[in-house]
């Protein structure tokens, strides 16, 4: 299992070639090409408020990726990760609807309740590995549905709206539950700086620590660390509740700074389109933030081409899947030269 | 005579100053931006507010600022309050949101936008008798259609063509708003099973199933294809909608197909039928016009006023695209007789001969809701916290 490593000119080449791709798209159906990019660019940061929402939606996205990278650099491929947000939006939906406290208080104990949800749920789905032999693939992609499962029961049972059984969500949270953001703008400082707090915490493990360095061996090759005194489950475990617990914060932020109640589709997608972003990024925590970021611009930007252009809303889905595919075209394109380099010089 | 001109020069300014301060906006560049909480072209709900939102632009003059998906499972980067932010900074004069999924969404954006001019529609937040009025947002209007007439004509049409009595509504979540347009429903498919085609109410059998929102979303709601599905093989012979999409007539028409006798009832959006004609019975469906038409000229002339309006169809054509807020469609499903007995049913409607909202009436626990004679206030009807007596289906979580 391997993400793309190739050097940034290899990635500013696949933005290129997307680009042109989804030019001739718009071409095709006569759409303004350069009216289209400079909306995506002004309609994400064109000004303080629309940086701020980028930011935002990079927010999560950032955290969920982080996450990830734990996970994938110890061999695990964590589709749980959709279902650990939830879990960790759900902890911390319980501590801002159940307890009454000051801001000061309460939104470190939503923060410390969303990282112990991730936590549990990415701890599900380790015991579920090491003890049922459940590869994490399909055990995390249950627990994704069991988390969606568990939110709509509480969105429309115990947690509904008086008098109202609808999925559309829980009452908004107390204003002392919402993340503070600057006045004036949707901006979190709070939620920014746990995200970037996590990437740090996540660049430190992988660095700095012996945790993070058996943690890669584990991922390159786990019979040899075994062998090498490694205790493989112990660690596989360690990485998923770790893992777990990060993408819970994503889950945290999402209700506290974004929707400030809890909405069955809480994830927002994010930990699926983090899987992207970390294999995009090569599994470099460091360039899992421009990486997020520039999605985070599509997704932001992408808004604009519907309501000055009339486009439609899928557009921006299809820009990030062309980019997503033209990494892996050059990627592969670049592994098939280096192939036929060695091939030769074997010859030789 | 320099001064002595000079006061007339004053006058004229100020009274020109006062002209262009008046909020006056010129029609061409008038700009209406409306958010749907579904796709624009769903045959149901948000498509009928795209095509009310066009229809008072072409009015008006000016554009149309449309973007559609605004809910959390669609657009989960994408919150209301950013959205009008955007329309704003485009120049939209007047900003329409159309779900009451948006309450949330449009409450902070109107609190944060005081002088822009908006609508929620099917709230209820400038309604100052209202339980959920909000005097500090002075920019925020309500639009809604007497829609429980054009249930009652459906529920009527339902039992007139049922053979088996046993008719299916398929809901979209459960609040005030459903559980009024689900009773009325039953109340018209009660009084014309019961008045015109001279049966006993102990041989109707009214359900409605809940999905849990407005349209479907896999994972999350139950699948609205299953639900009917269910009805059909439970012996219901007329499946009446209440979501925003056209899953109940689709299946349906698959279900006639395949030699069943179905019949159905779309909802909201007057082209509905032609999803399966042959099976459709009518749709009871919105007409967003003439009501966006009046709010918007009342911004191009600077006298926009926030205000709740709840607003009937025009008895004189319930189907007339410039008067009337809602109107029902007959459908090729129905049969002459049946069509000239809704015609009749319809008439006492509009006379006022006939008020289905009249006691003596029960909720569904048995409980009183209207003693002999009491006739339901606007107030009773829009905030009706359980169903009728004689249907079954939740009325609530609790």
């Amino acid at each position: 299992m391997k993400g793309f490593t190739g050097p940034i000119y290899s990635y500013l080449a696949a933005v290129l070639v997307s680009m042109v791709l989804v030019s001739l798209l718009l071409a095709l159906f006569r759409i303004p090409i350069f009216e289209t990019y400079t909306l995506l660019i002004t309609g994400s940061l064109g000004s303080m408020t629309k940086l701020g929402d980028t930011l935002m939606v990079s927010v999560p996205l950032i955290i969920a990726s982080a996450s990830l990278v734990i996970t994938f650099k110890a061999g695990l491929w964590n589709i749980g990760v959709e279902g650990q947000i939830i879990a960790g939006a759900v902890a911390a939906s319980f501590i801002a609807r159940e307890l009454q406290m000051p801001t000061q208080i309460l939104l470190p104990a939503m923060i410390g309740a969303g990282f112990l949800g991730g936590a549990f749920w990415g701890l599900l789905v380790g015991l579920l590995k090491i003890r049922g032999g459940v590869n994490e693939i399909f055990g995390g992609l249950g627990l994704d549905f069991v988390a969606t499962g568990l939110v709509v029961y509480l969105v429309i049972g115990p947690w509904s709206r008086k008098g109202i059984a609808s999925t559309s969500g829980t009452e908004p949270f107390h204003e002392n539950a919402w993340f503070p953001t600057v006045e004036g703008f949707r901006l979190s400082p709070l939620a920014v700086s746990v995200s970037l707090l996590v990437v740090l915490m996540v660049i430190f493990v992988f660095n700095r620590t012996q945790f993070g360095l058996k943690l890669r061996s584990i991922g390159l090759n786990p019979n040899s660390s075994y062998r090498f005194g490694i205790p493989t489950s112990r660690y596989i475990l360690t990485a998923l509740v770790l893992g777990g617990a990060v993408a819970g914060l994503a889950g945290v932020t999402q209700v506290a700074s974004i929707h400030h109640r809890l909405v069955p589709s809480i994830s927002g997608g994010y930990g699926f389109l983090g899987i992207l972003v970390v294999l995009l990024a090569g599994y470099r925590p460091f360039l899992v933030i421009p990486i997020a970021f520039f999605f985070s611009m599509i997704a932001i930007g992408s808004i604009q081409w519907q309501l000055r252009l009339g486009l439609h809303s899928s557009l921006g889905g299809v820009f990030q899947g062309t980019l997503v595919l033209s990494v892996v075209l050059i990627s592969a394109m670049r592994l098939l030269r280096q192939r036929r380099e060695k091939h030769v010089k074997t010859e030789e | 005579m320099r001064f002595k001109l000079l006061p007339c020069v004053l006058v004229l300014l100020f009274t020109l100053g006062a002209c262009s301060s008046s909020g006056d906006i010129d029609s061409d560049s008038f700009k209406l931006g409306l958010i749907l909480v579904g796709p624009q072209n769903d045959h149901g709900w948000s498509q009928a507010h795209f095509e009310g939102a066009s229809y008072a632009v072409n009015k008006t003059g000016g554009e149309l600022i449309t973007i559609d998906k605004v809910n959390p499972a669609d657009s989960p980067n994408v919150t209301v309050p950013q959205i009008v932010d955007d329309m704003i900074s485009q120049g939209a004069n007047l900003i329409v949101a159309t779900s009451d999924d948006m309450k949330d969404g449009v409450l902070e954006a109107a609190a944060a936008h005081p002088d822009t001019p908006m609508i929620w529609a099917s709230g209820d937040t400038a309604w100052s008798d209202g339980e959920d009025y909000r005097s500090d947002l002075k920019s925020l209007g309500n639009v809604m259609g007497k829609m429980e007439y054009g249930k009652m004509i459906a529920g009527c049409a339902a039992a007139l063509q049922s053979d088996t009595g046993n008719i299916s509504y398929l809901g979209p979540l459960i609040n005030a708003e459903t559980r009024r347009l689900v009773s009325s429903t039953y109340l018209g498919a009660k009084y014309c099973w019961e008045t015109v085609k001279g049966k006993s109410v102990s041989d109707l059998k009214f359900k409605v199933t809940w999905i849990g929102f407005w349209f479907n979303i896999p994972g999350v709601t139950q699948d609205p294809t299953v639900v009917v599905n269910d009805f059909i093989a439970s012996g219901s012979d007329v499946i009446i909608s209440g979501i925003d999409t056209t899953e109940a007539i689709v299946v349906a028409g698959q279900a006639a197909d395949s030699g069943k006798a179905v019949w159905a009832i779309p909802y909201d959006y007057e082209g509905a039928c032609s999803e399966a004609a042959a099976v459709c019975l009518g749709v009871p469906y919105f007409n967003w016009g003439p009501s966006y038409h009046k709010i918007a000229k009342t911004v191009i002339d600077g006298n926009f006023k926030a205000s709740f309006e709840w607003i009937g169809p025009d008895w004189d054509d319930m189907n007339n695209h410039d008067s009337s807020a809602i109107g029902f469609m007959k459908g090729d499903g129905l049969t002459s007789d049946n069509s000239k007995s809704l015609d009749e049913f319809i008439e006492k409607l509009a006379k006022g001969d006939l008020n289905l909202w009249k006691g003596p009436l029960n909720y569904q626990d048995g409980s009183a809701f209207l003693p002999d004679g009491k006739e339901a206030s606007d107030k009773d009807i829009w905030y009706l916290s359980m169903l009728l007596e004689g249907i079954e289906g939740a009325s609530t979580t609790e």
